[in-house]
C-alpha cells in the first residue's frame, strides 16, 4: 500500500538522477540524438528539451489547472530571456543578479497584463492577451537600441561566469537547464496539490459556485497566472543561457501556439504529459529537419517530399489529429487507458470540462435559471 | 492639412483591408462562436494562387487583376468550406477544440506554403495605375487605397444584401442572436455554419489578394499579421455584428495610421491598447452582444 | 385515446448537473395538459429534453416513434411546436421575419395566425426587439402556430404580462387546442384551471401526482401539499395588475 503511494515519486527521482548522470554514459540513440549522450551535441538538444518542458509546464498550470487559454504567455518566456539579456548588457550586473532581475521583471509584467486580461474570460481573455504579445513584440522589434530588435539579443558573456560558457562547458548548462525543470516541476506539483490548485480547478469547473461560496475567483487566477508567467521567465532565463542570445520569436504569438501545441499533444491537465509533449516537440522539430535533408525524402515526389521536410507542417497536422480524435493527448489517452484497466468509469477530459464550463456560463449568462 | 488628408484616407484604405477579413470573422464568431485562426491561411493562399493566375495572364493588365480577385474568392471560399466540413462540423459544440483546430489548421498550413514557395517574400506587381497617385486637397494618394475602399464597399453591400434579402440571411441574423432558437423552429443550422465558412473565406480570398498588392510582396505569414488586426478589429466592433465590424476597420485603421504618424510609429501598440481599453470598459464590444 | 407523446424515464442534465431526476408521463392526443410545479423544480428542463435542447436520456415516443435520438431540428420537423420561457423573439428581425423564419411547409397558416393576431399583422415590419412583452409572446405563440403540427409545447405563457394580456394569450391557446394538443408550463393557476383538462405535478425533478386539473385545483390541501401554495391566493395574486415586461 505505502509503495504504491510513493511509487510515481520513486519514479521521478529516478529519472531525474538517471538524467544527471546521462552527461557521463555513452549512449548512442541514432536517428534520435545527434551524437553520444556525452557529447555536446545530444546535451544541447537535451537542455533545449528540458527548457521547452519547462514552458509547456507553466503553460500546463494556465490551461490544465485553470482553464484559461492565453496566446499571449510567450511573453513572460521572453521577458525573461530579454530580462537577462538587458540586466547584463545595459546594466552590467553580474549573473545571479541579472537572473533576479529578469524574474521580477517577468512578476511585474505579469501582474499588470494578467489584472488587465482577467477583467474578462473565455474567448476576449485570449484576445487581450494576445494583443498583449503582440505589443510585447512590436516593442522589442522597435527598439533596437536596447533589445537588437530583429537581430536579437545576444548574451553579454563577460557578466557570466566562465562554467557556463562555450560549448566545453554545454555539459553545465545541461544541468542548469534540468535544475530549472526540476525546479519548475516541483512548483506546479505544489500548486496544483494545495488548496490554491484546488481552488484553481474549482474555478475551471464552476465560477459561479466559487463565487456563491464567497471566495474571489479573480484573486485565485491571477496569482496562478503570475506563478505561471514566472516560472515562464525561468524557462526563458535558462534559454538565454542555452542559446546565448534571444530573437523577437521569443516573444510572439507564434512561440505561444508553440507551447500550445506541446501541452496539448502531450495531455492538458498533465504535468508529465506536458514534459512528454516539450521534449517530444522539440526532438521532433530539430531532429525532423535533419531527416528532411536526407536522401530518402530528398528523392521522393514533390508532392510528399515537401510536406514532409517541414516539421511544423506534420507538426501541425499531427495537433489536429490529436485534437480531433484524441483529445487528452499522449498523457490522457494512457491515463484513460489505465483507468479503464482497473475498473475505473471516470476518465479526465480537462478540455472537455473547459468546454462545458464555457457552455455553462452561455447558459447562465442568457437568462435566470430555469424552472 | 495635406498630410491629415493622407492619414485620414489611407487610414480608411487599410481599414477596408481589415473590414475584408474581419467580416467573415465576426460572422463564424457570431453564429458558430469559434475564434477561426485559421482565417489567415485561406487568405494567404489566396493571395499565392491569385498572384499565380495573374503571372499566367499578365500582371500589367486590369483584366488579369480582376480574374486574379475572383480566383482569390473561390479559393478562399473553397478552402474554408472544406475546413468547415472536415475540421469543425465533427466537433459540433465543442468550442475550444475548434478553435484548438485551426490554431493547428493554421500552423500546418504557413510551414507548408513556405515549403512550397519558400520563406522569403516574393515581390509582386499589378496594373500600373496602382503605383501612381491621385491628388486630393493637396495630398498625394496611392491608387491602391481606392480599390481597397471600393472593394470593401462592394463586399459590405453584398453582405447586407445577402443578409436583408435571402432566407439564409435571416437564418444567419436570427442564428447570431440567438441559436438554440433556430434550431427550436426545425431549421438546421449546420448548413449555416458552412455557408457562412465560405462567405468569410471568400471575403478574406479578397482580401488577401488585396493585401498582397497593398504590400508589393506575397509571402507564407501574408496573412498572420493581417489576422491579429482582424481579431482585434472584431472583437472592438462586437463579435457577430458586420456594422460593428466596418465601424470598427475604419476606426481602428484610422488611429493606426494616425499614431503612425503623429506618435512616431507607435501605431501598431495604440491599437492593442485601444483594444484593451474596448475590452475592459465594454467587453462585448462596440456594437454587439453578450457573446 | 392514444398518447400524442409518452415520455418514459426521461433524465435531463445542463452541464453534466442533473435537472430531471426521472419523469414518465403520457401526454393525451387532445385538448390542453399543464405542468404544474414549484419554481425550479425542473418542468422547463422537462420541455426542452423533450425537444433535445439540453442533454437527454431516456425514452420520448411522438405519436409512437422514437425522438429521444434525434437532434433538436428533426423533432420540430416532426410537427413540434415550441414557445419557449421568456418568448426568446429574435429582436433584430421585424416581426413578419420572425414568422417567416417558423415557416416549415409549403402552406403555412398565415391566415389562421393574421385572424388569431391581428395586432402582429399591423406591426409586420416592426423590430421584434421593440415590442412590448405581450406583443412578443403573441410572436412567440403565432410562430408556433405557422405550421400543422402534432404537438405545442408551450413554457409560461403567460409569465409577467398584464391580466388583460394574460387573457388574449389564454383565448388564443384555447383557440389553437381545438386542433391540437398542448402541453403547458404554467405558474398561473387560474389560466390552468381555464385551459387544461389534465395537469402533471412536478417536484425535485419527478412526477409526483398525474390527474384532471381541476380536480387538483379545487382541492385546496393537494394545491397546498404539490404546489406549495393556495390555490385562490395564487389566482388573487395571478389577476392582480402586474407591470408588463418590455424586452
Amino acid at each position: 500500500m505505502s509503495i504504491r503511494r510513493y511509487w510515481p515519486a520513486l519514479v521521478g527521482v529516478g529519472l531525474v538522477i538517471f538524467m544527471a548522470v546521462l552527461p557521463l554514459l555513452n549512449i548512442s540513440i541514432p536517428g534520435i540524438l545527434p551524437t553520444p549522450t556525452y557529447q555536446p551535441g545530444t546535451l544541447a538538444l537535451l537542455s533545449l528539451c528540458m527548457v521547452f518542458a519547462s514552458l509547456a509546464l507553466s503553460y500546463n498550470l494556465l490551461l490544465g489547472t485553470s482553464g484559461m487559454l492565453s496566446f499571449g504567455h510567450a511573453l513572460y518566456f521572453g521577458a525573461g530571456a530579454y530580462g537577462l539579456g538587458i540586466a547584463l548588457e545595459h546594466f552590467g550586473v553580474p549573473l545571479f543578479p541579472g537572473v533576479f532581475v529578469a524574474l521580477i521583471g517577468g512578476m511585474i509584467i505579469a501582474f499588470v497584463t494578467g489584472a488587465v486580461a482577467m477583467r474578462v474570460s473565455g474567448i476576449p481573455f485570449a484576445m487581450v492577451t494576445l494583443a498583449f504579445a503582440q505589443a510585447g513584440s512590436v516593442l522589442v522589434r522597435r527598439n533596437s537600441a536596447i533589445t537588437g530588435g530583429e537581430e536579437g539579443l545576444s548574451l553579454n558573456t563577460e557578466q557570466v561566469p566562465e562554467f557556463l560558457v562555450g560549448v566545453i562547458n554545454t555539459r553545465n548548462l545541461y544541468w542548469f537547464a534540468l535544475a530549472v525543470l526540476v525546479i519548475v516541476y516541483l512548483v506546479t506539483l505544489w500548486v496544483d496539490t494545495s488548496r490554491l490548485g484546488h481552488l484553481a480547478r474549482a474555478t475551471r469547473e464552476n465560477e459561479q459556485r466559487v463565487r456563491v461560496l464567497g471566495l474571489r475567483p479573480y484573486r485565485v487566477r491571477l496569482i496562478v497566472f503570475v506563478i505561471a508567467a514566472v516560472l515562464a521567465s525561468l524557462a526563458g532565463v535558462a534559454y538565454m543561457l542555452l542559446q546565448s542570445g534571444t530573437v523577437p520569436r521569443s516573444v510572439s504569438a507564434d512561440l505561444t501556439i508553440t507551447v500550445l501545441v506541446m501541452v496539448v499533444l502531450g495531455g492538458v491537465g498533465f504535468r508529465w504529459g506536458a514534459i512528454v509533449g516539450g521534449v517530444l516537440y522539440t526532438l521532433l522539430d530539430q531532429r525532423l529537419t535533419v531527416l528532411a535533408g536526407s536522401e530518402a525524402i530528398a528523392s521522393l515526389p514533390d508532392f510528399l517530399r515537401i510536406p514532409l521536410s517541414e516539421p511544423l507542417f506534420l507538426l501541425g497536422a499531427l495537433f489536429i489529429i490529436v485534437v480531433m480524435f484524441l483529445p487528452g493527448g499522449i498523457a490522457g489517452t494512457i491515463d484513460g487507458w489505465w483507468r479503464r484497466r482497473h475498473g475505473e468509469r471516470h476518465v479526465r477530459d480537462s478540455l472537455r470540462s473547459i468546454d462545458d464550463a464555457e457552455a455553462d456560463a452561455d447558459a447562465v449568462g442568457a437568462s435566470e435559471v430555469r424552472a | 492639412m495635406s498630410t491629415i488628408i493622407l492619414t485620414l484616407v489611407t487610414g480608411v484604405g487599410l481599414g477596408a483591408l481589415y473590414f475584408l477579413v474581419a467580416s467573415g470573422l465576426s460572422l463564424i464568431y457570431g453564429l458558430m462562436h469559434v475564434l477561426n485562426f485559421a482565417h489567415g491561411a485561406f487568405l494567404t493562399l489566396s493571395a499565392f494562387l491569385g498572384w499565380m493566375v495573374a503571372q499566367a495572364l499578365g500582371t500589367e493588365s486590369w483584366w488579369s487583376f480582376l480574374v486574379s480577385i475572383l480566383v482569390g474568392a473561390a479559393v478562399g471560399a473553397v478552402f474554408a468550406t472544406l475546413t468547415e466540413l472536415v475540421l469543425i462540423r465533427p466537433l459540433y459544440e465543442r468550442h475550444i477544440e475548434q478553435v484548438l483546430v485551426t490554431v493547428g489548421l493554421s500552423f500546418a498550413a504557413v510551414a507548408l506554403f513556405e515549403g512550397v514557395w519558400g520563406t522569403d517574400a516574393i515581390p509582386i506587381s499589378g496594373p500600373p495605375w496602382l503605383k501612381e497617385t491621385t491628388e486630393i486637397l493637396g495630398a498625394r494618394i496611392p491608387n491602391v487605397y481606392w480599390i481597397l475602399m471600393l472593394a470593401a464597399g462592394l463586399v459590405l453591400a453584398a453582405l447586407v444584401l445577402f443578409l436583408k434579402k435571402t432566407r439564409y440571411g435571416m437564418i444567419i441574423r436570427a442564428g447570431v442572436e440567438n441559436r438554440s432558437m433556430v434550431t427550436a423552429l426545425g431549421i438546421d443550422v449546420r448548413r449555416s455554419f458552412t455557408l457562412v465558412f465560405a462567405i468569410g473565406g471568400a471575403a478574406a480570398g479578397i482580401g488577401g489578394v488585396l493585401a498582397m498588392h497593398y504590400s508589393t510582396f506575397v509571402s507564407a505569414h501574408l496573412g498572420s499579421t493581417l489576422l491579429i488586426f482582424a481579431f482585434i478589429v472584431t472583437v472592438v466592433g462586437g463579435l457577430g455584428s458586420l456594422t460593428g465590424a466596418a465601424v470598427a476597420s475604419v476606426l481602428v485603421a484610422v488611429l493606426q495610421q494616425f499614431a503612425n504618424f503623429y506618435l512616431g510609429g507607435t501605431g501598431d501598440f495604440i491599437v492593442v491598447i485601444l483594444l484593451a481599453v474596448v475590452l475592459l470598459v465594454r467587453p462585448s464590444g462596440l456594437l454587439g452582444r453578450k457573446a | 385515446m392514444s398518447a400524442i407523446l409518452d415520455v418514459s424515464d426521461l433524465r435531463c442534465s445542463i452541464a453534466g448537473q442533473p435537472v430531471v431526476e426521472s419523469v414518465t408521463f403520457s401526454v393525451p392526443a387532445t385538448g390542453i395538459t399543464a405542468v404544474l410545479g414549484r419554481n425550479g423544480v425542473g418542468k422547463t428542463s422537462t420541455l426542452r429534453g423533450i425537444l433535445g435542447l439540453i442533454h437527454r436520456r431516456g425514452e420520448v415516443r411522438l405519436a409512437g416513434e422514437r425522438i429521444d435520438t434525434l437532434p433538436t431540428h428533426r423533432i420540430v420537423q416532426r410537427g413540434v411546436g415550441y414557445v419557449p420561457e421568456d418568448r426568446e423573439v429574435f429582436a433584430k428581425l421585424t416581426v413578419a421575419e420572425n414568422l417567416a423564419l417558423a415557416e416549415r411547409q409549403r402552406n403555412p397558416r398565415r391566415e389562421f395566425v393574421a385572424e388569431l393576431f391581428p395586432d402582429l399583422v399591423n406591426r409586420r415590419d416592426q423590430m421584434a426587439g421593440t415590442l412590448s412583452g405581450g406583443q412578443q409572446q403573441m410572436v412567440s405563440v403565432a410562430r408556433a402556430l405557422m405550421n400543422d403540427n402534432q404537438l405545442l409545447l408551450v413554457d409560461e405563457p403567460t409569465k409577467g404580462l398584464a391580466p388583460k394580456i394574460v387573457t388574449e394569450v389564454a383565448d388564443a391557446l384555447e383557440e389553437a387546442a381545438k386542433t391540437v394538443p398542448i402541453l403547458l408550463v404554467e405558474q398561473n393557476l387560474e389560466v390552468v384551471k381555464r385551459l387544461a383538462h389534465d395537469a402533471i405535478v412536478i417536484d425535485s425533478g419527478r412526477v409526483v401526482h398525474v390527474g384532471p386539473a381541476r380536480e387538483i385545483l379545487d382541492d385546496e390541501d393537494l394545491t397546498q401539499r404539490l404546489l406549495g401554495v393556495h390555490a385562490e391566493r395564487q389566482a388573487d395574486a395571478g389577476t392582480a395588475p402586474s407591470s408588463e415586461a418590455h424586452s
